[in-house]
């Protein structure tokens, strides 16, 4: 294969909302720098807000709610394993982010004095703050990151970082379009390539109706595994309730607002909070054992003005094919209750707790690699977390770089990356990317879906393995975007193997649903309130380990134990 | 030299993304915001569904200037 390369000071990996932010903020940092975004897609529409997002989840706005008050909040909803230090300043800095978007033109609800509106999900606080007409959110930034003169490579997915000894000098990667090996030696590189969202099979059966943007395939969380930097919360799952078999959000967070609400077949309400967590799920979970199945989104209460208001919003932004869906199984939010369902599950930091471990500065294990996003582990994150941490991930990997000397990249880990990729396409009659794929998920699906039991896991391990090794080699590629595909597969199963030994490892249940482990069903303070951290050994597998949690910033309030109070 | 019949059968499946042809001016807009990069413009620069592989997000549909694009909910989630 024919290889380009590029030098750069920054690399961004993964232009998507996270990313996006983190050029803007390495630049205006640093002017004299060079920022290059990398991305799979194209910027202006990639990523979870291809198509915007319906609010913020988690906006922090002053006089409505308060930093310590999130943090708290979200120290209880992630069971205490938290860098709190990490949330606080998320909730502490998000606030300019949201004013600095407004001034760029994104368009967030507002009453009357043009004061922000935020909303109640959550068990306590008000957080989500609307922002209903803006479907062009990723337009937006996408034009903020060519104004600021970031150099921007679309089409060019990255596969793996170049290392020399503890730091990241560079990463390889392939373009999906011409099928070239690109080299890009950087002097400090932020990963922000967002969750592993094609993990478990879906409810459709369609392998790419995933809750996540189905670009989203893990390579962020491959990529640091194999550069042998500290991944954590793998054990946590990300497991959504949707839509039956579209891909769209329960919605309570639009919906419950205007009075919508989770609903038992006979129409009666369920559950009390819809804030997402573990916690749902598991309640969820609970009535489907019980037979109170399946779940759906009740709105035939409403009249028909506050209905059509909330359509407004879930056909226009976000996820806008939803009324398509709708229509063409004959269903109206007017006279029937949509079913739901739970999503596949995979992992991710924006709505969950699985990521590469960072600090408050987004820093990684390794020198010179930041991480933010849906891949970076500071739980809860959301959109506004991934636009805050991203600021932090740009402005202090572009003040390592400005302050480091570029190291040349090791010849022998690209020639072993381009033997990996050769390898596919010399197998073009090789089985096809979606029938190898579907199998990885099925594994995922049947035996890493919580509840876990250790048989279920070591089984998993098991096949996860003989797949590597077999089935991997059967895989097959005829042109560049299949390879692609065919190297998102290799990436899942990276994933797998780690969700699989993660959770082995954590003996104890946490998180309601998402480490719900039969064999240890209750919850260890005395023994786990720490971090599981997931790295590659030095004989090439995963090695596992606990770290304690950085001091808590903030008094405790009961049922949060653990942490030490700095 | 070994002699087998093919290692592969060719599948169908419905394009759930369909273009005008009519409309396309082959801009070649909707290939490069599509996400999953399953786009592409046929030998007559009209623009096409190459690839089974569609989240509907739609900015296909709607970053088209001259609405050529439908997408369409594929059939196993229909
Ligand atoms: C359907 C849906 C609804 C949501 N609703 C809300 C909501 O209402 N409110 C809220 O606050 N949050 C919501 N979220 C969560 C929020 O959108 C995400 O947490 C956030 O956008 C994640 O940002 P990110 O930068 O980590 O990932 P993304 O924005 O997804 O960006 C990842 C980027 O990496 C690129 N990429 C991936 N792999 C590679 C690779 N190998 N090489 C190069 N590039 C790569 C992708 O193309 C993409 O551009 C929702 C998410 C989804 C999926
Ligand atoms: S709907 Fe989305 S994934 Fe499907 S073709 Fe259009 S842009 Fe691509
Ligand atoms: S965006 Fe519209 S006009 Fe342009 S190539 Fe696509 S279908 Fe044709």
């Amino acid at each position: 294969m024919e290889t380009r390369m590029y030098e750069t000071d920054v690399l961004i990996i993964g232009g998507g909302t996270a990313g996006t932010m983190a050029a803007i903020k390495a630049k205006q940092a640093q002017p004299q720098l060079n920022v290059l975004v990398l991305d799979k897609a194209d910027i202006r529409r990639s990523g979870a807000i291809s198509m915007g997002m319906d609010g913020l989840n988690n906006a922090v706005v002053p006089g409505k709610a308060t930093p310590e008050e999130y943090t708290l909040e979200i120290t209880e909803s992630n069971d205490g394993i938290i860098d709190q230090r990490a949330v606080y300043r998320q909730a502490s800095e998000c606030y300019p982010i949201i004013q600095e978007l407004d001034s760029w033109g994104v368009d967030f609800e507002k009453d009357a004095e043009g004061n922000y509106e935020v909303y109640r999900v959550h068990r306590k606080g008000r957080y989500v703050l609307p922002m209903p007409k803006a479907s062009n959110l990723k337009l937006i930034l996408a034009k903020k990151v060519k104004q600021h003169r970031c150099k921007v490579i679309n089409r060019v997915m990255a596969t793996r970082l170049l290392t020399e000894g503890n730091q990241v000098v560079g990463a390889l990667g392939l373009d999906v379009n011409s099928g070239e090996l690109v080299i890009v030696k950087a002097k400090a590189v932020v990963l922000t390539a967002g969750a592993a969202g094609r993990m478990g099979l879906t409810d459709s059966g369609y392998l790419y109706s995933t809750y996540e943007n189905p670009t989203n395939s893990g390579e962020g969380f491959a990529m640091v595994y194999h550069a042998g930097a500290e991944l954590t919360g793998i054990e946590c799952y990300q497991i959504n309730p949707t839509m039956k078999d579209y891909n769209g959000p329960a919605c309570a967070y639009v919906a419950g607002p205007f009075g919508g609400y989770t609903a038992n077949a006979k129409g009666e309400r369920v559950t009390g909070c819809d804030y997402w967590s573990g916690e749902l799920i598991m309640n969820m979970w609970k009535l489907a054992n019980k037979g109170e199945w399946p779940l759906f989104l009740k709105l035939t209460h409403l009249d028909d003005e506050t209905v059509s208001k909330i359509e407004a919003i879930l056909h226009h932004n976000e996820r806008p094919s939803r009324d398509l869906f709708h229509a063409g199984r004959g269903k109206d939010y007017r006279t029937d209750m949509v079913e739901l369902n739970f999503s596949e599950v995979g992992l991710c930091s924006g709505h969950s707790a699985s990521g590469v471990l960072v600090n408050h500065e987004a820093e990684t294990s390794l020198r010179g690699l930041y991480a933010a996003g849906d891949m970076a582990c500071v739980p809860h994150q959301y959109l506004l977390g991934a636009l805050t941490f991203g600021k932090i991930a740009g402005v202090n990997a572009a003040a390592f770089a400005a302050s480091t000397a570029r190291v040349e990249p090791n010849q022998g880990q690209i020639e072993a990356e381009r033997k990996r990729i050769e390898a596919l396409s010399a197998n073009a009659d090789g089985v096809p990317h979606q029938q190898v794929e579907y199998k990885i998920r099925r594994i995922v699906t049947q035996y890493l879906m919580p509840p876990k039991t250790t048989t279920k896991m070591e089984l998993a391990l098991e096949k996860i393995r003989h797949f590597r090794k077999e089935d991997l080699k059967l895989l097959g590629a005829r042109d560049p975007h299949e390879l692609g595909r065919a190297l998102e597969i290799h990436s899942i199963v990276d994933c797998a193997e780690m969700m699989a030994s993660a959770s082995l490892f954590r003996k104890e249940s946490r998180w309601g649903f998402y480490h719900y482990y039969l064999d240890y069903p209750e919850r260890d303070d005395a023994n786990w309130m720490k971090r599981v951290i997931v790295k590659k050994g030095g004989d090439g597998e995963i090695e596992l380990s606990t770290k304690e949690l950085p001091p808590y910033v903030l008094e405790t309030r009961t049922g949060v134990a653990g942490g030490t109070t700095a | 030299m070994s002699n087998y019949s093919a290692h592969y059968v060719q599948q169908r499946a419905e394009a759930s993304v369909i273009i005008d042809r009519d409309k396309c001016i082959g801009c070649d807009i909707c290939v490069q915001v599509c996400p999953m990069g399953i786009l592409a413009l046929d030998k007559d620069g009209k623009a096409y569904m190459k690839y089974d592989e569609c989240w509907y997000c739609t900015p296909c549909q709607t970053d088209c200037p001259v609405d050529a694009v439908r997408v369409h909910i594929p059939y196993l989630v229909r």
